[in-house]
């Protein structure tokens, strides 16, 4: 049932209660007076009723908490608006049938999980035969011709490879995050691209557990894809993409 | 601790497979060296430093050696004519090296030059120091353990890596605090291609902590103070992986480190290392560890976050048995050798716990003597923490039922980043929850010899001996190229570091791979 009203607030069992559990630790041992700090830092963090059902040493001079309480906080629902990217949901034979009868029997894409990130699974998931989930992946599709580099691969080349073969989309994938280097990264890429000339010629999507729609268009890609995807869905937005770009009808 | 019904005659025979596939490497090692081995050879024999620019002495020197053609003499001539012709201590030659100096190469490459065992006689000294330096580090190593005690197994095995090497002490003393037994800094991401080893103290690694002996050093310093603390010995973890893999060994023996992660092909199917320069490498390397008495983790667990575990569950046991044989052409002892595994099948499925109890206890009984290293689930661990908790919680009872020798402890957070003190510290308090718990629950079983855990070891022993009939008639190097594990497939003469490999010429000489062979009791 939709919900009267745009503002929403954590729930817990009572619509509007505001509910909400966390944990932390705070660099100093357990004593009643850590007890009261974590009261009080959890009050600063906007809770009311503020419930510390668990203090524990959790090292020389930390402290480990576990705290529950209501928070005033609530948010415009209907205000809020995050791209998403659009794709059918063809069976792979329906989207073998595009590329034959429209796409000129061939779409060719190349991809990699560049600079020191040494993660395949994720980009191995999206285009390897086997795919992800019970979903096959793209080597499996008709028409599709696959160049998956690996992981560890320089930015230029693979740029260098996706020129080289005339990619309709080059896939970059990204895992490791920490202190946003995938962002610096998946930034550099597309920088290297862009100074090609090229960029126009083919898609850029983006992938991995970090990375969402907006982010990779904020990084100058045309689509992201981050937890879970699906090879088809991947699959779905290459085909219907080219096809848009063609000129050519949307309908499946 | 009851077994399950296996065909000992089965486990012979690919225990056989797995030695035959060994030998057959090994003629190939004994007729190559690296410049890895060639580096670690100069370590050993007491150079050290860097130049100017900051640029190990051994890496210089060993360029220089290669650039000159000359890595199939081994480098330890040059310091024996240095020695024997100029009187030169073996740090002065390196030195003169570095400024320019080519003479001591000439010298080597001349006809009257030092024979192999010439080489040996005059480094003789340089040699029995390298040596004494390693077991005066094991010997105090023996008297901390003796004198403070270790853990009860299951050890609990946990990992800091926050890139800062301050930082990782202050992690590992709050583990301490909370119940670990080990203690692994993690290195930071594209160490294991950077082909020298970084020097001094360091702060800033990503995904992990740089790798070098002065890390080494105050890592081992804060766990020996905080042992001290709680009465108990703690142990500490690195990499010897990679293309410094046996350089890395060497610096681990001599700062006393406990453990150090050592699989024979890990480098080669996950970083693209070139598989002839690794399995070379690896071969040193745990001719150090067989001497220095540490302890290495194989790392099969990665074939199971990289294949699906369910059905790639054999290939493990075939690697297992594979990195057993070549450890033991170093003459290292069961004690040892660490063989990992993990608690990787998706747990959606049907008996999931059933099938990891399986493969838990069936690795148990084939090493009898190991201390295996068990690894917890990664691959399916979610952004939900709380069921990535519970998840843990089937893993480490897997852990304690099967009697696992290491347990590197699972993290709730696994798919989100690298943990936090309280992450490590729920972890902690979990695994002691149900190994205390649980304590004697391995006597309690008896295992039914037609249940699903006796046919699914008997199906995952049976796979695994067939892939290592495969293997051996494939040649490991073979079997690599075709992509039979972890779905790789690494072709010879491809990757990192190949250019690195020279076959020995038939005046090499190496006096610390003789003297580390006859310690060792190759
Ligand atoms: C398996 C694994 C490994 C394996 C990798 C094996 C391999 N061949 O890839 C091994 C053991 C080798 C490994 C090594 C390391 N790992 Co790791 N690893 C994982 C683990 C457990 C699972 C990742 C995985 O395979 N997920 C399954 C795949 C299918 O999911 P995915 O990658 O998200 O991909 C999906 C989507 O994101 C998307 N997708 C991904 N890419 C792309 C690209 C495109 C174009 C598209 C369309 C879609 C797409 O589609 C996929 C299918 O749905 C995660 C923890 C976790 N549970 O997430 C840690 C993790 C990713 N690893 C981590 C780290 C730090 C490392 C190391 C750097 C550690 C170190 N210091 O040595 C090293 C890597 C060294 C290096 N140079 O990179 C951290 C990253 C922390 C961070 N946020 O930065 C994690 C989160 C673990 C942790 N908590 O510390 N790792």
């Amino acid at each position: 049932m939709a919900r009267p009203r745009e503002s929403i607030k954590a729930y817990g069992d009572r619509l509007d209660d505001g509910a909400v559990q966390l944990s932390f630790t705070l660099p100093v041992a357990a004593s009643p007076r850590a007890r009261a700090a974590a009261r009080l830092y959890a009050e600063q963090l906007g809770l009311e009723k503020v419930l510390v059902a668990h203090m524990e040493a959790c090292g020389d001079g930390f402290s480990y908490f576990v705290v529950y309480g209501a928070s005033r906080a609530a948010v415009d629902f209907d205000a809020i608006d995050v791209p998403v990217v659009e794709t059918h949901d063809l069976s792979m034979e329906e989207v073998g049938d595009v590329v034959k009868r429209e796409l000129g029997g061939k779409v060719v894409v190349v991809g990699a999980c560049t600079g020191s990130d040494a993660h395949t699974v994720g980009i191995d998931a999206i285009l390897n035969m086997k795919g992800y989930a019970g979903d096959y992946g793209l080597e499996r599709y008709a028409g599709f011709e696959v160049h998956n580099l690996g992981a560890q691969i320089d930015n230029s080349e693979l740029v260098r490879r996706a020129l080289e073969v005339g990619a309709h989309a080059v896939l970059l994938s990204q895992v490791v995050t920490q202190r946003d280097c995938h962002k610096e990264n998946a930034a550099a890429f597309m920088k290297e691209l862009v100074a090609t000339g090229r960029r126009g010629e083919l898609l850029a999507l983006f992938g991995g557990p970090r990375v969402d729609h907006a982010l990779a268009l904020a990084l100058g890609f045309d689509a992201g894809f981050g937890t879970g995807t699906r090879p088809s869905e991947v699959a779905n937005y290459i085909v219907g993409e080219l096809r848009r770009r063609r000129g050519g009808k949307e309908r499946p | 601790m009851a077994l399950l019904p296996i065909d000992e005659g089965l486990i012979a025979e690919g225990r056989g497979l797995a030695k035959a596939i060994a030998d057959d490497v090994q003629s190939f090692i004994a007729r190559h060296t690296t410049v890895a081995v060639e580096r670690t050879t100069l370590r050993f024999l007491g150079v050290d430093g860097v130049d100017r620019n900051g640029v190990p002495l051994v890496n210089i020197v060993v360029n220089a050696l290669a650039a000159r053609g000359m890595l199939s003499g081994g480098v330890a001539r040059v310091l024996a004519v240095g020695k024997a012709a100029r009187h030169l201590s073996v740090q002065e030659t390196a030195q003169r090296i570095a400024d320019g100096d080519a003479g001591p190469f000439d010298d080597a490459a001349k006809s009257n030059a030092p024979d192999a065992a010439q080489v040996r006689e005059i480094l003789e000294a340089e040699v029995a120091s390298g040596l004494d330096r390693i077991h005066d580090a094991q010997k105090r190593r023996d008297e901390n353990r003796a004198r403070l005690g270790i853990g009860k197994e299951p050890l609990k095995y946990v990992i800091v890596a926050t890139g800062n090497i301050y930082d990782d002490a202050k992690q590992g003393r709050s583990a301490a605090f909370a119940g670990a037994d080990i203690v692994a800094v993690i290195r930071s991401t594209a160490q294991s291609l950077l082909d020298y080893v970084p020097v001094g103290a360091t702060t800033e690694g990503f995904g992990g902590t740089w790798a070098t002996q002065e890390n080494f050093r105050i890592m081992r310093d804060a766990l020996d103070d905080e042992g001290q603390k709680r009465g108990r010995y703690i142990h500490l973890t690195n990499y010897s992986s990679g293309l410094c893999m046996p350089e890395i060994a060497y610096l681990g023996a001599v700062e006393r480190l406990d453990m150090l992660l050592n699989d024979a092909m890990y480098g080669i199917l996950f970083r693209d290392i070139n598989p002839r320069r690794t399995l070379i490498d690896q071969y040193i390397s745990r001719l150090l560890c067989t001497v220095a008495g540490i302890v290495i983790n194989t790392g099969e667990d990665n074939y199971l976050t990289t294949a699906d575990a369910f059905d790639a569950a054999h290939t493990v046991m075939t690697s297992l048995l594979i990195n057993e044989a070549l450890a033991h052409r170093a003459a290292m002892p069961d004690a040892q050798m660490g063989l990992g595994h993990a608690y990787e099948i998706d747990p959606q499925i049907e008996n999931s716990f059933l099938y990891e109890v399986a493969q838990a206890q069936l690795i148990r009984q084939v090493f009898p003597r190991a201390p295996i290293k068990w690894m917890p689930p990664t691959k399916h661990k979610t952004g939900d923490i709380f069921t990535s908790h519970v998840h843990d919680g089937l893993f480490n009872l897997t852990g304690v039922l099967t009697r696992q020798g290491i347990e590197l402890l699972g993290m709730f957070s696994e798919a989100v980043h690298n943990p936090y003190l309280h992450d490590r510290f729920l972890s902690l308090k979990s695994a002691s929850l149900i190994f205390n718990a649980c304590a004697g629950l391995a006597d309690e079983i008896n295992w039914r010899p037609d249940g699903v855990v006796a046919s699914r070891a008997r199906e995952v022993m049976g796979k695994a001996v067939a892939l290592l009939r495969l293997v051996a008639s494939e040649g490991l190097f073979g079997a690599i190229a075709a992509g039979r594990f972890a779905d790789v497939k690494r072709p010879i003469d491809k990757g990192k570091g190949a250019d690195g490999v020279s076959p020995r010429a038939t005046n090499y000489a190496n006096p610390v791979l003789d003297a580390l062979e006859t310690v060792a009791g190759v």
